[in-house]
């Protein structure tokens, strides 16, 4: 059987179909679509992550932690003596992450804004704030800093979604979101 | 060099078969299977342990368990596949012979060592880094090692395609211009340096980090530099399946591309933009900006997914062509409907051009959204879309083609044809499940790479929704309809190799597997002459199409009603 090619054109010389050129313009705008959709969310939408980070030492954010925790600790969580903080309306907060804690828990305000602050004492962790669903990775040496506005009272669970070790499993922390008014 | 290179005539295709290819290829593909069912078995331990009524191992297990199944079927099952893809596309499609098949071997024996070194130090326990393995978490050093090793032997294979190819053209085996399918292969070839090469840059420090020579390595700059491999090799799969969609479509059914210009265009979109995908996995990091996300995220502007829309469209429409001139043209789907779905090798091959498109596809695009992101990032949604894209696309793509590679190649007959007829719908049906359950439980929240959902050794409770229960075992059940899809493929392939009867040229004229001129088709360059009806294709894009634009606007309302964040 003869396999040779019969004498064509070069592949990017051949003619394009009607109905494929008109797919392939529907599918470049709804790219183009797609990426206007994120641009535009920048300008309009509520839930943008922050570009500010910093590097950091743990043991600079450890301090900064726990100082902020012995300053604002309103309880303790049941029996477990894990601090409840409840800092101002409008400051930063901190929570750290390690294996395998979220530390401390945080009390914060219904529609008031935060600028939290989040970094990892030792390997990767996962944020991922239940049952919003706000996931974000977090890094030892890098301090994130993000403006959250809590929009309903309840109680969250940070659950670790990283794989960060053998009890990895167990790593989950807790925000509680309270009234304003009392 | 002695010019007698021994080949034969494949009685089927007419193409001139190097002994050192059908050899290579044969080896490639045996050990390739051989790794998807130890993978297999461990991505089904892991299902169990998963569905929270059976948690059948224990944590530490189930890390252990969870990073082999990861590097097993993920990196070695479909690399070495792909290797075999590699030398059939080349040696076999352009009649050449295999330049340097010693250091072919040399790469083979590369892989092979490198797989089974990574294999032993996951086992030992000492590297339940997941696959990922991200710094400053350390693996054994013979973890890296082993990857590292099995990273040079791709890459030799890879020069070896390149170098045949460039010999088949100097020693005129061809003519004008390269098969589709080698063209699709060269893309995935070339993916394949790239993302080899980020490997190597990002393994070899690490390495040496574990051995202690060096002390440090950034999380985040690994993390960057690391998916430029982890996720540019999911491009070469995806460049890979395609192709072997496509010569699937001629080897069964006499299908030529629609358009060289246009199909050849989307293999040249993934080649130019599929590499910005690193940033799919760095979308909620500290320290990396929004501009930054949204150009990289979006393959510039979505042209790399402008590529696979145009294969979403093309492939099928070659098939319908094709089809139609063989006289199946009553109606819109009569083409479709009358295709040969009894037949393994393409009810797999369409099943995972459905599948791709709108399970992994859509949800692919979706989560890769920069905002939309925050409700996805390392959920079990995550799993549940690569799972539709590399079990459901790919390994079903692959698996197809094994049922041409096994009479073609290995000469042999298919065994148990009955139960290879099921397979696919098996294999497809159970990965499209898991897919979709994953991404279910991920949407509300249920986090991947977990133990316990229960979270029964937390200090702190959580409520986790009784949903999420439900659909993790559901997810289950449907690992479980996958693992039994892929036993099968793995008994019929293995016994049909050592058992099937030996086709020799009787039996291939009295029961041949190509159809009529597919060998032309496959191992030629021309697109079809006319501009045939495709009004069943075009039903299929639009109804992708559709659920596209409307599952993505759903996962933006998703993302409206979580805590604003600035």
């Amino acid at each position: 059987m003869a396999l040779t090619s019969p004498e064509k054109r070069i592949w990017w010389n051949e003619p394009l179909s009607k109905i494929e050129l008109t797919w392939i313009v529907i599918a470049f705008l709804w790219g183009l679509t797609m990426f206007g959709t994120m641009v535009y969310w920048h300008f309009t939408g509520e839930q943008n992550l922050s570009n500010e980070a910093y590097r950091i030492r743990p043991e600079v954010f450890a301090e900064r932690t726990e100082a902020q925790a012995e300053k604002y600790k309103v309880r303790e969580e049941g029996d477990t003596g894990i601090p409840v903080v409840k800092p101002p309306a409008g400051s930063d907060v901190y929570m750290l992450a390690r294996r395998y804690e979220f530390w401390p828990i945080l009390e914060l305000e219904k529609d008031k804004q935060y600028r939290l602050h989040l970094s990892s004492m030792d390997v990767q962790h996962g944020f991922s704030l239940q049952p919003t669903n706000i996931n974000l990775q977090i890094h030892p040496g890098y301090e994130m800093v993000l403006t959250v506005k809590p929009n309903k009272t309840g109680e969250y669970s940070v659950v670790c979604n990283e794989y960060c070790g053998v009890a990895h499993h167990a790593m989950v922390g807790r925000i509680y979101v309270v009234d304003s008014k009392k | 060099m002695a010019k007698d290179f021994k080949f034969r005539t494949c009685p089927e295709t007419g193409l001139k078969v190097h002994s050192q290819a059908d050899a290579l290829i044969k080896a490639n593909a045996v050990v390739a299977v051989v790794f998807l069912a130890i993978g297999g078995l461990f991505g089904l331990l892991v299902a169990l342990t998963r569905w929270p009524a059976v948690h059948m191992l224990d944590a530490e297990l189930f890390y252990l368990a969870l990073t082999a199944h990861g590097a097993d079927v993920l990196v070695f099952w479909i690399i070495f596949f792909e290797v075999a893809v590699l030398y059939f596309a080349s040696a076999i499609l352009l009649n050449a012979r295999i330049v340097l098949p010693k250091i072919a071997w040399l790469g083979f024996i590369l892989m092979l060592v490198g797989a089974l070194m990574a294999n032993v130090a996951v086992l030992q326990g000492e590297s339940s880094v997941m696959f990922t393995s991200y710094v400053p978490m350390k693996a054994a050093p013979h973890f890296y090692l082993g990857l590292i090793l099995f990273a040079v032997g791709a890459l030799l294979a890879v020069g070896i395609f390149f170098g045949t190819i460039l010999t088949a053209k100097k020693e005129k085996t061809y003519e004008g211009s390269l098969p589709l399918v080698t063209f699709g292969a060269l893309t995935a070839a070339i993916i394949a340096v790239y993302t080899i090469l980020s490997g190597a840059i990002i393994l070899v420090p690490t390495f040496l980090w574990s051995l202690d020579l060096i002390p440090h390595i950034d999380s985040l700059t690994y993390k960057l530099i690391w998916w430029g491999f982890g996720h540019s090799s999911q491009q070469i799969n995806v460049a890979t399946h395609v192709s072997i969609w496509y010569a699937t479509a001629a080897l069964l059914l006499g299908a030529k591309p629609l358009s060289e210009k246009v199909s050849r265009g989307a293999f040249l979109l993934y080649i130019l933009f599929l590499q910005l995908a690193s940033a799919h996995h760095l979308l909620v990091e500290p320290g990396v900006s929004s501009s930054w996300k949204i150009f990289n995220t979006s393959y510039a502007l979505y042209l790399a997914v402008l590529g696979s829309l145009i294969h979403g469209l093309s492939v099928p429409g070659a098939i319908e062509a094709a089809q139609r001139k063989r006289g199946f043209n009553k109606g819109v789907f009569e083409w479709l409907r009358k295709a040969p779905w009894g037949n393994p090798a393409f009810s797999s091959m369409f099943l995972s051009l459905v599948l791709f498109g709108f399970l992994g596809g859509i949800s692919g695009v979706t989560m890769g959204n920069e905002q939309i992101n925050l409700i996805i990032h390392n959920t079990i949604y995550v799993p549940g879309h690569f799972h539709a894209t590399v079990v459901a696309g790919t390994t079903l793509a692959f698996m197809g083609i094994t049922y041409l590679v096994v009479p073609l190649i290995f000469q042999r007959e298919i065994v148990m044809k009955g139960l290879a007829r099921w397979q696919p719908y098996l294999f497809g049906l159970g990965a499209a499940g898991i897919s979709l359950f994953m991404m279910g439980a991920g949407t509300i929240g249920i986090a991947r790479r977990h133990w316990d959902i229960t979270f029964s050794d937390a200090p702190l409770t959580v409520d986790v929704p009784g949903t999420a229960f439900m659909m993790m075992g559901l997810n289950g059940v449907f690992a479980i309809m996958a693992t039994i899809g892929g036993a099968i493929y793995v008994v019929v392939v293995v016994a049909s190799i050592l058992f099937g009867a030996k086709r020799d040229e009787a039996a291939c004229k009295a029961n041949p597997v190509v159809t009529a001129g597919g060998g032309e088709a496959v191992a030629s360059y021309g697109a079809e002459e006319e501009h045939p009806n495709l009004s069943g294709t075009i039903v299929l894009v639009t109804l992708l199409f559709v659920t596209f634009v409307l599952y993505y606007y759903v996962n933006w309302k998703f993302l409206s009603e979580v805590w604003p964040l600035s």
